[in-house]
């Protein structure tokens, strides 16, 4: 009736999923990712898509393999430790080049830590979580109307290389209501689907048999197969990175943040404005490939004092801050963990700090 | 209006149950001695009317609630304080249940002392810009799980319609040819119409679309 929905931000990651044309979802309840899964097991009956609840987590990851094998959108979600155990499929669906999205709504950790928000998964997001030579592109929302376009994003890109796409957010945007504008979507919902030759989708004696396999005995093979999958991350590096500057034009002081950590981070840039100082925000939209060029450039300038970042963790995205920066200016870090979300002040007193810096030394 | 002994908000997820609850429990407080908000709430450890209890407190209104509402040992649990809102004749309570069916099988526990009193209240709360909602044929689904989970039957419509904070006067007008319909298939009257405070003094509420509820700020260390 209306031209917006007001949703949950883990409604929108499910919505815009099955707007996108997955209608193979397997998941397992965790908290604060539940309601994604929930919707999911009303909506699919509707849409004559496929909703099963897994036996486990690692059961609900081997039918997202199974599915994109066959070559069907699909999709898994759960919150940190569930991704944990999701790792094994993770690395196999990356030794298949499979195209897939996963869906991270972080809660503190480590162990079974707690239901609040977090973002403490960055390493395991970023850096691996399975293991072998692989990387997942990963998208990190920082609105609802993000989890909803990004999610349709995610589909589109993991078509598109053949890569797991993990849709990567916090407790904070999973459970906060905001209205969504769904309409993009709903536009093209009848659009099938990219076409994928190399699914398994049955030969009908017309063609030789697609095999997929993340088994290779010979080392030569295995290194060639893998270099040949790191052309393709350095596509996605050069052609996907996403980022977003906020006031940064003539900013001294850049925070840099993601996610929830961003919006409480643009409040406290307002307020430093108020108090005089030029902040500005650098948020990463994607994770990897993370924004190394720009903030390499916001290092270059003259006028840069130093940066902060703003973490719902010990401080991980801080570690590729300071690699794309080359630690060329002061680095510093506000730091909540276990559940606990920083406060604008925390953040403005930092960047008071940074701003105090002259000539890039002390602070 | 008449005030019943005990007023039940039930609804979809998300359709502001503990919001209206929690306000409307201020709101009787103005005109009772003795209010009560129960939490029976044992789907969503979020957004739970424990968050406001000394908001309630400072208010005059006796919030009962899971001991564990807040804790790292959050788990579905109905209070044991419960059994006082339907024996405690002096109370005038408000009931706050969880999300769709799953949560409306909390007061199925206790239907048939409700159904023994004269003239409980139990409210539908809708939000027709909710997903899953703006659909009368939906919305009769929702009540027929509902119904089927508390054991009770519906005896109002609640009018919470809202985008969040991009909610204008326009949407809440917008909504009401939508509420007339349900109500009309639904053969229930809407009883309220619930509106961001701010929002109020631009709107006349028309006939038939109940009491106007008017909801203000709860309590927000920021704003994200």
């Amino acid at each position: 009736m209306a031209e917006k929905v007001l949703m949950k931000g883990n409604e929108a990651i499910a919505e815009a999923a099955i707007l996108s044309g997955c209608l193979h979802y397997f998941g397992y309840p965790i908290t604060p990712q539940t309601e994604i899964a929930a919707y999911m097991a009303k909506r699919m009956p509707k849409v004559n898509g496929c909703f099963l609840q897994a036996e486990s987590e690692v059961a609900a990851i081997n039918m997202v393999i199974g599915a994109s094998a066959a070559g069907r959108r699909t999709m898994t979600s759960s919150s940190s430790p569930g991704i944990a155990l999701k790792s094994e499929g993770l690395s196999y669906l990356a030794g298949c080049d499979l195209p897939a999205v996963v869906v991270n709504i972080q809660r503190g950790g480590p162990g079974l830590g707690g239901i609040q928000p977090s973002q403490a998964d960055y390493f395991q997001a970023t850096k691996g979580g399975g293991h072998g030579d692989y990387r997942m592109l990963v998208l990190a929302p920082a609105s609802v109307q993000e989890m909803f376009d990004l999610t349709a994003l995610a589909f589109e890109l993991a078509d598109q290389y053949r890569v797991t796409s993990m849709l990567f957010s916090d407790g904070i945007l999973g459970q906060m209501m905001e209205a969504v504008d769904i309409s993009s979507l709903c536009a093209q919902a009848n659009e099938s689907p990219a076409q994928k030759p190399w699914a398994l989708t049955g030969t009908r004696n017309a063609r030789k048999p697609n095999i997929i396999n993340s088994l290779y005995m010979q080392p030569e093979d295995l290194e060639r197969v893998n270099r040949e999958r790191f052309v393709r991350y350095a596509e996605i590096a050069a052609k996907e990175t996403r980022w977003e500057e906020f006031l940064t034009e003539d900013a001294q002081v850049i925070v840099v943040a993601y996610g929830a950590a961003a919006r409480i981070a643009k409040n406290a840039i307002n307020a430093a404005r108020a108090q005089g100082i030029k902040a500005g925000l650098l948020r990463p939209v994607t994770l990897w490939p993370f924004p190394k060029e720009a903030l390499g450039r916001l290092s270059a300038c003259a006028r840069t004092k130093g940066f902060v970042c703003v973490e719902l963790s010990m401080g991980q995205m801080i570690e590729d801050v300071e690699l794309a920066t080359r630690c060329a200016k002061p680095v510093r870090l506000v730091s909540r963990t276990g559940g606990m979300v920083p406060s604008p002040d925390e953040i403005i007193e930092k960047i008071r700090k940074v701003n105090a810096i002259e000539n890039g030394r002390g602070g | 209006m008449h005030t019943a002994r005990i007023t039940i908000f039930a609804g979809h997820y998300g359709s502001g149950k503990t919001t209206l609850a929690l306000h409307y429990a201020l709101a009787l407080r103005q005109a009772r001695q003795h209010v009560a908000l129960c939490d029976m709430d044992i789907v969503n450890p979020y957004f739970r009317t424990a968050d406001h209890r000394a908001r309630l407190e400072a208010a005059g209104v006796e919030l009962i609630s899971s001991p564990y509402a807040n804790t790292n040992v959050e788990m579905p649990w109905i209070p044991t304080q419960a059994l006082r809102v339907l024996d405690d004749e002096r109370l005038t309570s408000v009931i706050d249940l969880g999300g769709d069916s799953g949560g409306a099988l909390a007061v199925g526990r206790f239907a048939e002392r409700l159904q023994a009193l004269p003239d409980t209240a139990f409210w539908l709360v809708v939000n027709p810009y909710r997903p899953l909602t703006g659909e009368v044929d939906a919305l009769l689904a929702i009540r027929r799980e509902i119904e089927r989970a508390a054991r009770l039957r519906f005896t109002g419509l609640v009018n919470n319609a809202n985008l969040g904070a991009e909610t204008t006067a326009r949407h809440i007008t917008e909504s009401y040819s939508f509420l007339q319909g349900a109500s009309e298939a639904m053969g229930l009257p809407i009883v309220m119409t619930a509106v961001r405070r701010e929002l109020a003094p631009a709107l006349s509420l028309p006939r038939g679309m109940g009491q106007l509820l008017e909801l203000g700020e709860l309590s927000s260390r920021f704003s994200l």
